[in-house]
């Protein structure tokens, strides 16, 4: 049976569309009562405008009436973070610091996707300013898995996963500074692609951690996240660290590559702290790959034990110095009484920011701080140095690297969120990626006893998304792992 | 490894501009305890010689041409202040 218009994926709907088997509005409706239906169990959305996206799904059945359709994305609704800036819609970072606040201007990817015909669509919940791995630190409230609503759906991206395995959106968008899309996509069984640093433009992303953020699509298969990938990514002048380079047609591309490729496991990723059935899950992914053809080797990536260590110290470096705008000055929460400049600088960010920002805003300022920037800071970055080297050493051996995604399917609301440490560290297989600058997919591989999704996460070459991509559909052609929907 | 006996929270607080409640500098300071003595692991590296990253990919800097282009109407640019008179954002006095 097919399935129902809003868990179709992109080559399905924009046949229909195509074909004028379905409108965009029809389309658009659809997504926007599946949203009514749910979304007070999910709360994948801090907020949505049915008005504007059928305003934007009429405008886009008219391109197409006109002959001047836009391509595979016209008319789809993509799902937005609400960290990416839409002109005209609310702007949180699930922040009551932001509350109220609206994008004067569209990010890059924004404009990306409406010059392909998509439709930005909602305001996806987020834990607040992309800090955490629960969608729970979130000033709206957690965001819940649709896979099982007693359950986190990972984060920060949780709103973003959650809207697409729950039907809310056909694809989404999110960002990924330590796992932040790839963790949510295994704990809530989607594709979730973390793009080479570099390739998407960060323009109009507010900035969590500037030398490891990127913008990435969460997606039901991995050709809907090729699709997407191609609208979004390319060089951009607003954003200096963006690459230029060719882009290539991922989805023409998932077609002509076809292994067999040089697989690396690495131990490091399959220690302590492994949940067994997400190692069984993974190990059964491995064994087909070498079904394939595959020749999988073992490597060694010997510094993964402190890439969180790492990443805690550069990231929340990073932090509180791009959070050092929000001041109470120019934009964002203004504390009603305050004595002065800078004691409305200190009552404005304590009331505006949640616990999380607050302590890594903390932790980052202590690391930067005069007389431990050595002894941490800098410390970090020669690791960094060392981690990178691990990956681009194994790459003259192996095409990507298998691992799983997280350590555990997705734990209960509250269980970590009293011990940041706890939190930090189910990010443990997903960090080594951003502080690389690799790309990194987490693609569905099976359901724990409980009925909880598995992901397995590939790691690729810089700039090499087209082999990632298509090494990751070898695998979902032969499984069916990704059709499965949540009962809701 | 343990953590650094010498963390100033107060001192950090006042660095970063976050005005800070006892419950939370109580809070702050246990958790913040924690996560420090995890990365003190980080000392055991041998980093001799080794080069810092600051990005995974060299950056260099980027040249634009000087040309003008339209900037945000003031209207939007003052969209979001919190306070605002005559097209200008209102403070508190910074000089007495």
């Amino acid at each position: 049976m097919a399935d129902t218009l809003f868990f179709q994926s992109i080559g399905e709907l924009s046949g229909a569309l195509a074909a004028r088997r379905i409108s965009a509005v029809e389309l658009a409706e659809a997504v926007i009562a599946r949203t009514r239906q749910v979304d007070g169990r999910v709360h994948a959305f801090n907020s949505f405008d049915p008005e504007d996206a059928l305003g934007r799904a009429r405008a886009s059945d008219e391109r197409r009436a006109a002959g001047g359709a836009r391509g595979p994305l016209e008319g789809i609704p993509v799902g937005m973070k609400d960290v990416i800036a839409v002109a005209g819609q609310p702007l949180t970072a699930s922040s009551k610091m932001l509350a109220g606040f609206v994008s004067p201007y569209d990010a890059t990817v924004t404009r990306k996707l409406q010059e392909a015909g998509a439709i930005p669509w909602g305001r996806l919940n987020l834990d607040e300013f992309a800090m955490g791995s629960s969608t729970e630190n979130s000033a709206t409230g957690p965001t819940r898995n649709p896979w099982d609503l007693t359950r986190v759906p990972g984060g920060s991206s949780g709103g973003s996963a959650a809207a697409v395995a729950a039907g809310e959106a056909i694809v989404s968008l999110g960002s990924d500074t330590g796992g932040s899309i790839r963790q949510p996509a295994a704990l809530c069984n989607l594709v979730g692609l973390k793009p080479t640093y570099g390739l998407v433009s960060r323009y109009g992303l507010i900035a969590f951690a500037s030398s490891l953020d990127q913008i990435g699509p969460f997606a039901r298969s991995v050709e809907d996240a090729a699709l997407v990938l191609g609208a979004i990514a390319g060089h951009d002048p607003l954003d200096s660290t963006s690459v230029a380079g060719e882009i290539p047609d991922y989805r023409a591309e998932l077609a002509r590559r076809r292994g067999p490729w040089r697989l690396g496991i690495a131990k490091e990723y399959f220690g302590a702290g492994l949940d067994p059935e997400v190692g069984a899950a993974v190990q059964l992914a491995i064994d087909h790959y070498r079904k394939l053809g595959c020749e999988i080797r073992e490597i060694s990536l010997p510094h993964t034990k402190y890439a969180v260590g790492v990443y805690y110290i550069i990231a929340t470096a990073e932090c509180s110095s791009n959070l050092a705008r929000y001041d109470g000055i120019r934009y964002g929460h203004r504390a009603a009484a305050a004595a002065g400049a800078v004691d409305l600088y200190g009552q404005s960010r304590a009331e505006g920011f949640g616990p999380e920002v607050k302590r890594r805003i903390i932790l980052g300022t202590y690391v930067l701080s005069s007389g431990y920037y050595d002894a941490y800071y800098l410390r970090a970055q020669k690791v960094r140095t060392l981690l990178r080297r691990d990956f681009l050493d194994a790459y003259r051996e192996v095409d990507a690297i298998l691992t799983p995604t997280s350590p555990t399917p997705a734990f209960t609301r509250g269980e970590k969120a009293a011990n940041p440490l706890a939190m930090y560290l189910s990010d443990i297989y997903t960090i080594g990626v951003n502080l690389a600058g690799l790309p990194g997919i987490s693609i569905p591989c099976g359901f724990s006893r409980g009925g909880l999704p598995i992901g397995l996460q590939l790691i690729g070459q810089p700039f090499r998304e087209a082999d990632l991509l298509a090494i990751a559909q070898a695998y979902e052609r032969d499984h069916d792992w990704h059709s499965r929907r949540p009962a809701l | 490894m343990s953590a650094p006996t010498d963390f100033n929270l107060d001192h950090v607080a006042a660095l970063a501009r976050l005005a800070l409640t006892p419950e939370e500098k109580a809070r702050y300071s246990s958790q913040l305890a924690d996560v420090l003595t995890y990365i003190a692991q980080l000392k055991e590296v041998d980093v001799r010689g080794v080069e810092p990253t600051a990005h995974a990919f060299p950056v260099v800097n980027v040249w634009a041409e000087d040309e003008p282009r339209a900037g945000l109407p003031v209207e939007q640019a003052l969209r979001n202040a919190p306070a605002q008179r005559e097209h200008m954002i209102v403070v508190p006095p910074v000089v007495e």
